[in-house]
């Protein structure tokens, strides 16, 4: 499996405060990778700078071989979409006005509002399961709703990376075991999705590749079969647990045994 | 709604487009009225006979009180555009230019440009802009650390506008009698004796300024999302800030530069606009509509009130303004607090 994105030896932080010194990670493509660790461990700093939002210090973030610094804004966001933890929408807008925003990368100076913009739009709502949503102003929707809203907007940005954060964080468990099915459904179309996730057996269930943090350096990854064990959920965690196939699916489930 | 003129394709939220097109009519009423006023009451039928057939007996509407007309909107437009651009980028609605010192430092330019240069034009133009520019510049220096938004860069505003301030009377006072009479004439705020000729260059300016910001809105729009959202979307946040502190430093110092400090438009604009239209963000179209709106009305007053005796309208923005801001600051200290 090759990795067009990747993150060479890269020192992150802000500031005077360090979070990651010299980390790793190669992001398989065409593949669905969950993030996985403890609070503050560096999961959303990692992602920041595989989407241009933290310069690092030292080391290379590429896309193609190239750095991702000397990518042309609008170009590298066809190529890569990110959802941020915790976004507030702007007042008044409506949710079909904020999932169209997805499509800015797309569109020229003046130009808003294509035909392929409208049907990006129209199956992003659809797949999010925000249509009937679409007149509503977003600041008036429950937490789960905004959520899903922001997810649409990203996925009408139509790029082959997705790259979000806790994207399941507000969801009940219907929705997100039906965010997680379609994570995986893009997978199958061929896009590369990276999520921070924080269910582990969630994450165990639907992903290919597991990259398990803590402290900011990346302490485990691979398949989620290979990697997550009592060990590892010790180390990273620091919690005793025993690890068993999953019934339905025969991935590792993890029972905390505290 | 969606609006489509060739390849441009404009998204406009419907309430948007009808407060817009109300305030277009309520500007053209009061249009219609201020170029009836005058030492003596003209009819419509002869406003649009002057207008439109431009005979000898027309030379008074058409001469003088069409280019002041014309001033109030077109420069009221310009600062409700200033400071609809100054609210976004502070992300505070008394973040604009006239409160946190750009008019003043635009002001102590154009008096530079008086007192030691000849004053022509272009001289006050360029000082005006120099000036605004150099406020900027030191406000955002002293505010650097505690980030561009919030009330603190407000406050930083205030000072550096009570510090120019003084720097203005120090100069008028310095200069010698006759200039010194003609700034504070024009200190107040004033379209007094406006003509086409002196407004010229500004139109030209601000319809240049005016075409940037069709430019840059869409991009503008995004960057409403939040930075990190509008980053990851493709915006160059650097850039667009700077385009717009230009933009918007150039829409306040060229209407500084012919009127001397017009406070209130920029800073209660946006605000009404933004309130009527119900949109996102603080909107540019219904700030400069309100702003047309706004000044043309203050500069009727101005003229109205003590008759025959034409005030400043600066004078009657400041005190519409002082009450207003009192209020907004009122707000905001509740609101932070
Ligand atoms: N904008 C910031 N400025 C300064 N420090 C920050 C900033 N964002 C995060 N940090 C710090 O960096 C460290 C890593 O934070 P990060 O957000 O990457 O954690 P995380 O793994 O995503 O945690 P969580 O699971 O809580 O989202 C933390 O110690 C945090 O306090
Ligand atoms: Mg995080």
């Amino acid at each position: 499996m090759g990795s067009r994105l990747t993150a060479e030896d890269v020192t992150l932080g802000y500031g005077e405060r360090m979070v990651s010194t010299r980390v790793s990670l190669a992001v398989p493509d065409g593949a669905f990778t969950a993030i996985v660790g403890p609070n503050a461990c560096g999961k959303s700093t990692l992602l920041k700078a595989f989407v241009r939002l933290l310069t690092p210090s030292s080391g290379t973030v590429r896309l193609d071989g190239r750095d991702v610094s000397g990518h042309r804004p609008k170009m590298f966001a066809r190529q890569v979409g990110f959802l941020p933890q915790g976004l507030i929408a702007p007042e008044n807008i409506v949710v079909r006005r904020l999932v169209a925003r997805g499509r800015y990368p797309h569109q020229s100076l003046l130009a808003a509002g294509s035909a392929a913009d409208e049907e990006a739009v129209r199956s992003a709502m659809a797949v999010a399961g925000v249509t009937d949503l679409a007149e509503r102003p977003v600041e008036e929707l429950s937490g789960g709703q905004r959520q899903r809203v922001w997810i649409a907007m990203v996925l009408a940005q139509e790029t082959p990376y997705l790259l979000l954060d806790e994207p399941t964080t507000f969801l009940d468990i219907t929705h997100q075991y039906d965010l997680l099915a379609l994570f995986a459904r893009l997978r199958d179309e061929g896009r590369t999705i990276v999520a921070v996730l924080h269910d582990i057996n969630q994450a165990c269930r639907f992903a290919d590749h597991i990259v398990a943090m803590k402290g900011g350096r990346v302490v485990a990854q691979g398949a989620p079969a290979d990697v997550v064990d009592a060990a590892l959920m010790q180390e990273v965690f620091g919690l005793p647990s025993i690890v068993m196939a999953n019934p339905v699916t025969g991935t590792p489930m993890v029972v905390p045994t505290v | 709604m969606t609006l489509r003129a060739g390849p441009v394709v404009v998204q406009v939220e419907r309430r948007t487009a009808a407060v817009s097109s109300g305030l277009v009519a309520v500007a053209a009423v009061l249009a219609l009225v201020a170029l009836c006023y005058g030492q003596a009451w003209a009819s419509p039928t002869e406003v649009f006979t002057a207008l439109f057939s431009g005979d000898e007996s027309g030379f008074v509407i058409r001469e003088w009180r069409l280019p002041r007309v014309t001033a109030a909107l077109v420069f009221g437009a310009s600062l409700g555009l200033a400071g609809a651009i100054f609210q976004n980028l502070t992300r505070n609605a008394l973040g604009s230019p006239d409160v946190i010192g750009l008019d003043a430092g635009a002001y102590t330019g154009a008096l530079v440009a008086i007192t030691m240069l000849n004053g022509t034009a272009g001289q006050l133009a360029a000082g005006s802009v120099t000036g605004g520019l150099l406020a900027a510049a030191v406000i955002y220096l002293l505010s650097l650390n505690s980030g561009l938004s919030g009330l603190r860069l407000v406050v930083i505003g205030i000072a550096v506008n009570a510090m120019l301030t003084a720097l203005n009377s120090w100069i008028v006072l310095r200069a010698e009698i006759d200039v010194a009479l003609a700034a504070t004439g024009w200190n107040a705020g004033s379209l007094n004796g406006i003509d086409w000729a002196e407004a010229r260059l500004p139109f030209a300016i601000v319809a240049l300024l005016v075409l940037l910001l069709v430019v840059l809105s869409n991009e503008m729009h995004q960057a409403a999302l939040g930075d990190e959202v509008a980053r990851t979307t493709g915006v160059r946040l650097g850039r667009l800030r700077l385009l717009m502190v230009l933009a918007g430093v150039g829409c306040t110092a060229t209407v500084t530069a012919v009127a001397g400090p017009v406070v209130f438009i920029a800073l209660a604009a946006p605000q009404i606009g933004r309130r009527l239209a119900r949109a996102a963000g603080v909107p540019l179209v219904p700030a400069a509509l309100t702003g047309a709106v706004l000044l043309l009305a203050a500069d009727l007053v101005a003229q109205l009130l003590l008759a025959p005796v034409a005030l400043p309208v600066g004078v009657v923005t400041t005190a519409i303004g002082g009450c207003y801001l009192i209020w907004l600051l009122g707000m905001e200290v509740k609101r932070s607090g």
